[in-house]
């Protein structure tokens, strides 16, 4: 049984606080929740627009307990980019804050309401499925992964084991709750009966810290760019009784941060754990022992329970000796189906058998702990957030502008082939994606390098 | 440069934007001004000005002119 199915057990224990205090039973959740779901009535598919906020984890979980299967949507997503995941995926229900969609109310609750979109599309729906994901909210891009039940099952448990996740914890969000590390994080913290402090304000803000403090809470996760706000905010001076364990995952933190916050963590007596992870194999698939933390600074670590690593060779074969580079491959009950890039995918079963070729390139050391070295696919982390190369060369290129995109993790470098642009498509681009011009840099060319073929050499763009 | 001008060319530099917004900017009020723009900001300040902050400071420096008071703190006078 999952997870969303047991929830009961927990009864009047506190599930949810929000950012202005108001505390939520785990029976008041599930009666609000059930409720939600009950004006849908029958499995089918659902957008869910989620924030960090009572309405959006109430929705959510009715939806999962009803066997109705949500689609979870960054409430910043570009208005013309969600209007068109929503006409390739014709949901019958939109769970979103209230005016974000015009169409029929036929039930509200606090600042949410359930609009009937007016599609009669009978969705033909995977028995299995129970969750699908963007790949990269950002670009809008209509790919979105399959979850199955029995992944979330798997992963959450995973993880509770390893990080030893208690009905004391306290989690606090950090994350959007449609971004994978997010929504693990609050799925581990109420499966195992603790409690999850709702908001969305940001580590820069006085009124996170002010709840963090008031709340008592005992963890958070970040990813790369989270601890470099940490950082800037001299994390090391701060007075944090209640922390007692962070966790670091969505990017690869660099050696000097790891080892720094390792130490700086170590004397506070905080548990550091780095973690690596995709939304194709749900949330997570490795973790570094918090004992490790400084020895093995650098490292994403082992295996989470159950899971298994692998690395190929390019003619596919495994890789068994240490510190030689290969494709990272990994095995557990949490990799997911598969994608789907239209509504009739919807349909399709498992079609990755528990194995998934990471795309990440690793190695390993004589200790069996794993480095994330580069990447086989095309895209960069922002903030946390993948962000497909080639889907924003396309988003360029459907507005006239001749460009290729490069750059590294947090800096997507775009290169124009008209001088005058360079300031347009650095803001076009931040617009659409969501996230800080700071994160874009645009520079002339007079043509873009391509091979005989026609491809782009990108490795000649990186010499520009 | 006078320690308007530099504090000015701080907000500027770290938002991309025209001098004339700044009066009233306050945090989040304009996409470029979020926690990645606010890093931007605190580290623009803590060059021009050659000072560290505290942390209760960074995220107290919530509008343009509260920055002003906050600074007042490390006897920047405007």
């Amino acid at each position: 049984m999952s997870f969303f199915n047991s929830l009961e057990n927990h009864g009047q224990k506190t599930a949810l606080i929000t950012d202005t205090g108001v505390e939520i039973a785990y029976q008041k959740l599930l009666e609000e929740a059930d409720r939600i779901a009950g004006f849908i009535g029958k499995r089918s598919l659902v957008f869910c627009v989620c924030s960090n906020n009572l309405e959006s984890v109430a929705g959510y979980l009715g939806f999962l307990r009803a066997r109705i299967v949500p689609v979870l949507i960054n409430p910043d997503v570009d208005r013309e980019l969600y209007s068109e995941l929503e006409h390739t995926y014709q949901p019958s229900f939109v769970w979103a804050p209230k005016q974000f969609s015009e169409k029929e109310c036929v039930y509200s609750y606090g600042a949410y309401e359930l609009t009937k979109t007016g599609y009669q599309k009978e969705h033909d729906l995977y028995p299995e499925l129970a969750l699908l994901l963007t790949t990269s909210g950002s670009t809008g891009s209509p790919k979105l992964v399959r979850q199955s039940y029995k992944n979330i099952e798997s992963n959450t448990y995973s993880i509770i084991e390893y990080l030893h996740i208690t009905r004391e914890d306290r989690a606090i969000t950090t994350l959007p709750m449609s971004y994978t590390y997010g929504l693990s994080i609050l799925h581990t913290h109420l499966a195992a009966g603790a409690t999850v402090i709702l908001t969305d304000a940001s580590l820069m803000s006085k009124s996170f810290w002010t709840l963090l403090k008031e709340q008592k809470v005992t963890t958070f996760g970040g990813v790369p760019y989270t601890y470099e706000m940490l950082k800037k905010l001299r994390f090391a001076r701060m007075d944090l009784p209640s922390l007692s364990y962070v966790t670091q995952a969505g990017g690869k933190l660099s050696k000097e941060l790891s080892l720094e916050f390792a130490m700086v963590c170590k004397e506070k007596g905080i548990k550091l754990i780095i973690m690596y992870g995709q939304s194709e194999a749900t949330a997570r698939m490795s973790y570094l022992p918090w004992e490790y933390a400084i020895s093995k600074a650098g490292s994403m670590g082992i295996a989470i329970p159950y899971g298994k690593f692998r690395l190929i060779d390019e003619t596919e074969n495994t890789i068994t000796a240490p510190h030689i580079i290969g494709e990272l491959v990994y095995e557990g009950a949490n990799v997911t189906l598969g994608y789907a890039d239209a509504v009739e995918d919807l349909a399709k079963g498992d079609e990755r058998y528990g194995v998934l070729l990471t795309g990440d390139m690793a190695e390993m050391d004589e200790d069996g702990f794993f480095y994330i070295v580069g990447r086989k696919k095309r895209f960069l982390k922002i903030y946390g957030n993948r962000v497909n190369l080639d889907e924003v060369e396309g988003l360029l290129k459907s507005k006239g502008y001749d460009c290729a995109v490069g750059g590294a993790d947090d800096h997507m470098k775009i290169f124009v082939t008209d001088e005058t642009k360079c300031e347009e498509v650095r803001h076009f681009v931040s617009e659409k994606t969501g996230l800080n011009p700071a994160a874009f840099s645009s520079a002339y060319i007079p043509a873009i390098p391509r091979n005989e073929a026609g491809k782009v050499l990108y490795t000649h763009l990186e010499e520009v | 440069m006078s320690n308007v001008e530099k504090y000015n060319s701080a907000f500027t530099e770290a938002f991309g934007i025209e001098e004339s917004k700044l009066a009233g900017l306050t945090y989040q009020s304009i996409p470029e001004w979020d926690s990645v723009g606010h890093m931007s900001l605190i580290a623009a300040l803590e060059d021009a000005f050659d000072i560290m902050m505290e942390t209760d400071d960074i995220i107290d420096l919530s509008s343009y002119e509260k920055g002003k008071e906050i600074l007042a703190k490390y006897d920047i006078e405007f």
